[in-house]
């Protein structure tokens, strides 16, 4: 970890280097011709919630947020952590002081100063309990000193671990060392808050007339469920290496209508609605890319009290998993190019190597052959078939994926199985008061280790929803917390999961986009998809 | 006329009153809450929040103060979902937007429909009349919410005409194809409507006292059979105005305009309370002043009735 | 949409005026001047087609509703068209299930809808208008009022939350569109049952010491049987179009079972792909339903009502 400070700067330099001799923008190879009109317009699936940094929490918002604002440290297009605000860092040998050196130029768009005490007023106010930004567990999940006390409303909230030093150096106190914690700094709960014009307008200060920001861009026109605009802020310290004028985000709810709106020239970005990759990629070749998300599909069995005594065992369990046919779920229904998925961690995840599963390295009919015996020896057959409920939230591509997979249990094994689709929050609810027998789950790394998804096998885990318990990969699970060489742990966690099957991983998801092929340097490597307008480019055609 | 007016919308603050109750009621027996997330809150995260929404409250003292804002400051509250703005700014802004396209939608089925319908019962029974007749019904029976994809794959993707989306402040390209979509089905009624009244008034003994003086088939329609024609038009157009108003969130949904019939479908998905609540109150309203002026417009077409 | 247009409304109460006075022969009258309407039979005769279709059609199906082609899925738009030798007779949709067994039992649902859904506004807004009619006084404005209130509330907020709240099946999406139905036909019953209960037969009735709840089964609710017909087959085409409303909102019925409206929107989702079978089928029959109604109901109020001839 300490090495890393020293890549940090060894960027900044290369930056240096750069800019005084091409003089032009570092990301931008030397034989592309720039188009005339910088501006990038893609689909926002949903009105985005909010702007406010401490306060966003949808995917939306928080893509516009990343430009709005800037943090201590950005993400570059590979994922790899590279200096915003900050130049580099700190920190001190048990890894639980974190000491930033903010760059002098840092510019809000109102001309003032960031400044570190601009830091120590965001962070101040992402925990505190009367903004009640929802975010506030991921102030406690950073671990800095007296978070958990200043959200349960037990200490006042300047007695959070931030500190200005001075106007360029922010130190921040963990109670427990992290070593990933310069990570953690490029998520918007971090970003800087402007103190006076948040003091001046109150909950008003993110309309367009008063916002002040410190990113790339400003939002210059809101219109909501329309769209959004967001246009060079001229005062940002990088304005000279930023290439995009402009970016626009349109509200289209409806995949299809966004996808005949891209292929009628309004849109640079949409997604791929399911199934229609391969016939996009055979008319676009250009344009319809698949790239590898860190984000996985599953179906969770209730193994709670609640739960129907079947999934209690293991071999009705692993009978289930062992008879859906991945291939036909990617490559025909999906057909995105999404992995099929065996293990619970996607492969993508930076330091995983997936153990080699037993399942993975099965024909398709073997695997059948298999969940019959199995279900056989546990005593279901055509007599006793196995009957039960499976429960998805209702969208057109979980319809379709629990379609496919109980008419492969219809037929393969001979299940009775009922479907029922539910309205989000309800499903929710029922699926967080284990009220169902199989339910849909998926879930989004929210950093690329292999713990963001492992820990919600932890029976402790508050996303646990099957209550699943076993208490040899929660000890696991502890050990990897301070352990120095985890990738051994996770692969063993891994294998208890392939032994007990308490989920069915299904697939790992994929990015599936149509993107115009005039838009440069959009990060296909960023598995996180955390992309900033300010790395893209428009060539001319 | 203006008494019985006021004496009216009186009468349904008591109604309203109800309705805000009940919705209110209604609404929390949903399961799931504004801030359910994929992702639980830890409790005291969840605590403070409902803290600051005034949720941890029990539910009488929540709609007590609910109805004190309203009462005392207009105030609507802020939207849980939407956490930059509140349900007076949400209002503000999609109302309009809503009542541009709808009202436009109304005129344009209201005319179009009222026209057809005239022509198909002064050429009843001939090709007109069938070709009337069938448009109607044929409009009518459509489901409006195939419109949407429909008319952006013509006219934007396969003709390019027109921008598949988006309000830009009403600019009329914009507009062309929601008020489409919107009007088709109302259209079609509207003349099914107008041509059997209009029958029935042509066979009526004062038309036939009208022909038997001589006077113009053009001035008899213009000036005797109209009005008696339109009074059962206007009491069916006074509905179709509050679901032009309220049943439009197929026009948001595929055009982006950004009116409130997304709002509102998506705050009761969303359990947004505040922003359903004050949507529900908005068209409460609107149903009672529409009823309203549907009772004073047939009052001046028909001199028979009275107010008491 | 449910059931609250004004025109079934102004419909049915100038028949029922009407009708009053014609008295006995009125069904017989009534029977001739329908068969005499050449539009009206040949939607019955359609429909009766229509709902035959649903109950054989399956036999010819050579795939039930739910079992997907294997071998078409992933290529819907080339493999999945409709063809006799596949046995997809209106070909495949997106998930490879035929069709032709999809349609008829999105048929079947949607008449199930139109008429479940018109049954119950029949039964709890007669019930609630004839009470309301009757017993007058202090139950009437109270009945009334909840009938005004009511008719302030959105529906769409109203469907949304009891199908929300009481999860989905058929039950409840007739309880749902039966629950935001009843209103305009408990309104037309009041104004009837006030009419009829003053009049001499009646009066005569209760002078004669029949009771009070056999008046009303024996001499009122006959007496309204016209209107509730005729309303009521008004209401089914537009309750059949609440349903497809619902579905687009994604809140209609569990998989497998289908209904016209979900179908239809799933069509229109995929018609720019090549796969237009898939929104003209469904929306060949939602709107032949649709049409057939209307005739039938129009055919009918015309024979009722000989006034309008």
């Amino acid at each position: 970890m300490k090495s890393f400070r020293l890549l940090c700067l060894l960027a900044v330099v290369c930056n240096f280097l750069n800019f005084g001799v091409a003089a032009a923008n570092g990301h931008i190879p030397a034989d592309v011709k720039l188009a005339d009109d910088q501006t990038f317009t893609y689909r926002m699936l949903d009105e985005f919630t909010s702007v406010d940094p401490q306060i966003v929490e949808d995917v939306s918002g928080s893509e516009v947020v990343r430009d709005l604002f800037e943090g201590l440290m950005n993400q570059a297009a590979d994922g790899q952590l590279v200096p915003g605000v900050a130049t580099g860092y700190e920190v001190n040998d048990d890894n639980t002081v974190y000491t930033f050196m903010l760059r002098d130029n840092a510019k809000w768009s109102n001309g003032d100063q960031v400044t570190a005490h601009d830091f120590v007023f965001a962070w101040q106010r992402a925990a505190d309990p009367e903004l009640a930004s929802p975010y506030q567990w991921f102030v406690e999940l950073m671990s800095i000193e007296n978070a958990a006390a200043i959200i349960k409303g037990e200490q006042p909230v300047d007695t959070l671990g931030v500190k200005a030093l001075d106007d360029q150096t922010f130190e921040v106190t963990l109670s427990a060392p992290l070593p990933y914690f310069p990570q953690m700094t490029t998520h918007s709960t971090t970003f800087p808050a402007p103190q006076k014009v948040i003091e001046q307008h109150g909950d008003e200060w993110t309309k367009t007339e008063n916002i002040v920001s410190n990113g790339a861009y400003v939002l210059t026109e809101h219109l909501p469920n329309e769209r959004s605009v967001r246009e060079r802020n001229p005062m940002y310290w990088d304005n000279a290496n930023t290439t995009l004028d402009k970016t626009v985000a349109l509200v289209i709810n409806d995949e299809n209508v966004a996808l005949t709106r891209y292929l009628a020239g309004e849109l640079d970005r949409t997604e791929v609605p399911a199934g229609q990759f391969p016939r996009l990629k055979k008319e676009y070749p250009q344009e319809a890319i698949s790239f590898p998300r860190l984000c996985n599909y599953y179906y969770t069995f209730n193994l709670s009290d609640s739960g129907p005594a079947a999934f209690k065992d293991v071999r009705v369990r692993k009978a289930l998993a062992l008879s859906i046919d991945r291939k036909i779920l990617t490559e025909k229904v999906l057909a995105g190019g999404q992995p099929e998925a065996y293990t619970f961690t996607p492969a993508a995840v930076a330091g995983f190597a997936p153990p080699a599963v037993e399942m993975a390295g099965m024909s398709q009919a073997d695997r059948d052959a298999k969940a019959k015996q199995l279900l056989e020896e546990a005593g279901f057959g055509p007599d006793k078939p196995l009957s039960f409920e499976m429960m998805y939230n209702t969208s057109e591509a979980h319809k379709k994926i629990a379609v496919a997979m109980s008419q492969m249990w219809k037929q393969k094994l001979g299940a009775e199985i009922t479907l029922a689709n539910m309205e989000w929050k309800v499903f929710l609810e029922t699926r967080g008061s284990q009220g169902f027998e199989l339910a849909r789950g998926a879930w989004c790394g929210d950093y690329n280790e292999a713990s963001t998804f492992l820990d919600l096998l932890d029976s402790e885990s508050g996303y646990n929803d099957g209550k699943y318990n076993n208490a040899e990969l929660d000890a696991l699970l502890d050990e990897a917390k301070s352990s120095s060489d985890t990738s051994v742990l996770y692969t063993k966690v891994e294998e208890i999961f392939a032994d007990e099957m308490p989920m069915i991983p299904v697939y790992h998801y994929a990015g599936v986009y149509m993107m115009d092929s005039d838009v440069g340097n959009w990060p296909v490597d960023n598995v996180q998809q955390n992309w900033y307008s300010k790395d893209l480019y428009k060539i001319a055609e | 006329m203006l008494g019985y007016a006021i004496r009216r919308v009186l009468g349904a603050i008591p109604t309203i009153l109800v309705l805000i109750i009940a919705s209110f009621f209604l609404m929390h027996l949903a399961p799931g809450g504004p801030f359910t997330s994929e992702r639980p809150l830890p409790p005291e995260v969840l605590a403070n929040i409902e803290a600051r929404y005034g949720l941890d409250q029990p539910l009488w003292k929540q709609l007590w103060d609910y109805l004190c804002n309203i009462v005392l400051r207009f105030d609507f509250g802020p939207s849980f979902v939407f956490k930059d703005r509140d349900v007076s700014d949400i209002i503000s802004q999609g109302l309009p937007i809503t009542l541009t396209y709808g009202l436009l939608s109304f005129f344009v089925a209201t005319l179009i429909g009222v026209a057809l319908g005239v022509a198909a019962a002064i050429r009843h029974n001939t090709w007109l009349d069938y070709l009337a007749v069938s448009l109607g019904v044929f409009a009518q029976a459509l489901p409006n919410f195939i419109m949407g994809p429909i008319l952006i794959l013509i006219f934007t993707l396969w003709l390019g005409w027109l921008p598949g989306g988006g309000w830009n402040g009403g600019h009329w390209p914009y507009l062309i194809m929601p008020v489409i979509a919107l009007s088709t089905s109302y259209m079609g009624s509207i003349s099914r409507i107008t041509r059997s009244a209009m029958l029935e008034v042509l066979n009526s003994n004062f038309i036939r006292t009208a022909r038997a003086k001589g006077l113009s088939e053009a001035k008899i329609i213009w000036r005797h059979a109209l009005k008696p024609t339109l009074l059962p038009v206007i009491s069916y157009l006074g509905p179709v105005f509050v679901y032009v108003v309220t049943g439009s969130v197929f026009v948001d949904i595929y055009f982006s305009t950004g009116g409130l019939g997304k709002y509102f479908v998506s705050a009761a998905l969303t359990r947004d309370y505040s922003v359903l609540l004050g949507i529900t109150i908005l068209y409460g309203v609107l149903t009672v002043v529409v009823n309203l002026l549907t009772d004073l417009a047939y009052a001046w077409l028909d001199p028979k009735i009275r107010f008491q | 949409m449910f059931g609250r247009s004004k025109k079934a409304q102004a419909i049915a109460e100038d028949f029922t005026e009407y009708s009053l006075v014609r008295g006995r022969s009125l069904s017989r009258d009534a029977l001739d001047r329908f068969l005499q309407n050449k539009a009206a039979l040949f939607c019955v005769f359609f429909m009766v087609l229509m709902i035959l279709f649903v109950l054989i059609g399956p036999a010819f199906a050579k795939w039930n509703n739910e079992e997907i082609d294997w071998n078409i899925l992933g290529d819907i738009a080339e493999q999945g068209a409709p063809s006799i030798q596949s046995g997809h007779y209106f070909g495949a949709d997106e998930l490879g299930r035929d069709l032709y067994s999809r349609t008829i039992q999105a048929t079947g649902t949607s008449l199930m809808v139109g008429l479940i859904g018109a049954s119950m506004a029949l039964l709890v807004g007669t019930t609630w208008g004839v009470i309301a009619g009757y017993f007058g006084g202090r139950i009437d404005s109270v009945l009334m009022r909840i009938v005004d209130i009511l008719y302030s509330v959105p529906i769409t907020l109203v469907v949304i939350l009891i199908l929300v709240v009481a999860g989905r099946s058929f039950t409840t999406l007739f309880i749902a569109l039966g629950a935001v139905s009843w209103l305009t036909m408990s309104r037309i019953v009041r104004a009837q049952t006030l009419a009829l209960k003053n009049r001499e037969f009646i009066e005569a009735a209760r002078a004669g010491g029949v009771s009070e709840v056999m008046i009303i089964f024996r001499h009122i609710l006959p007496n309204l049987l016209g209107v509730l017909i005729v309303y009521a087959s008004l209401l089914v085409p537009e309750l059949i179009f609440a349903e497809s409303f619902i579905s687009f909102l994604g809140l209609g019925l569990s998989e497998p079972h289908t209904s016209l409206g979900a179908l239809i929107s799933e069509g229109a989702g995929t018609m720019g792909y090549g796969t237009l079978w898939q929104l003209l089928f469904p929306l060949f029959f939602y709107v032949a339903i649709t049409f057939t109604l209307y005739f039938i109901g129009d055919g009918l109020r015309d024979a009722l009502d000989p006034k309008d001839r």
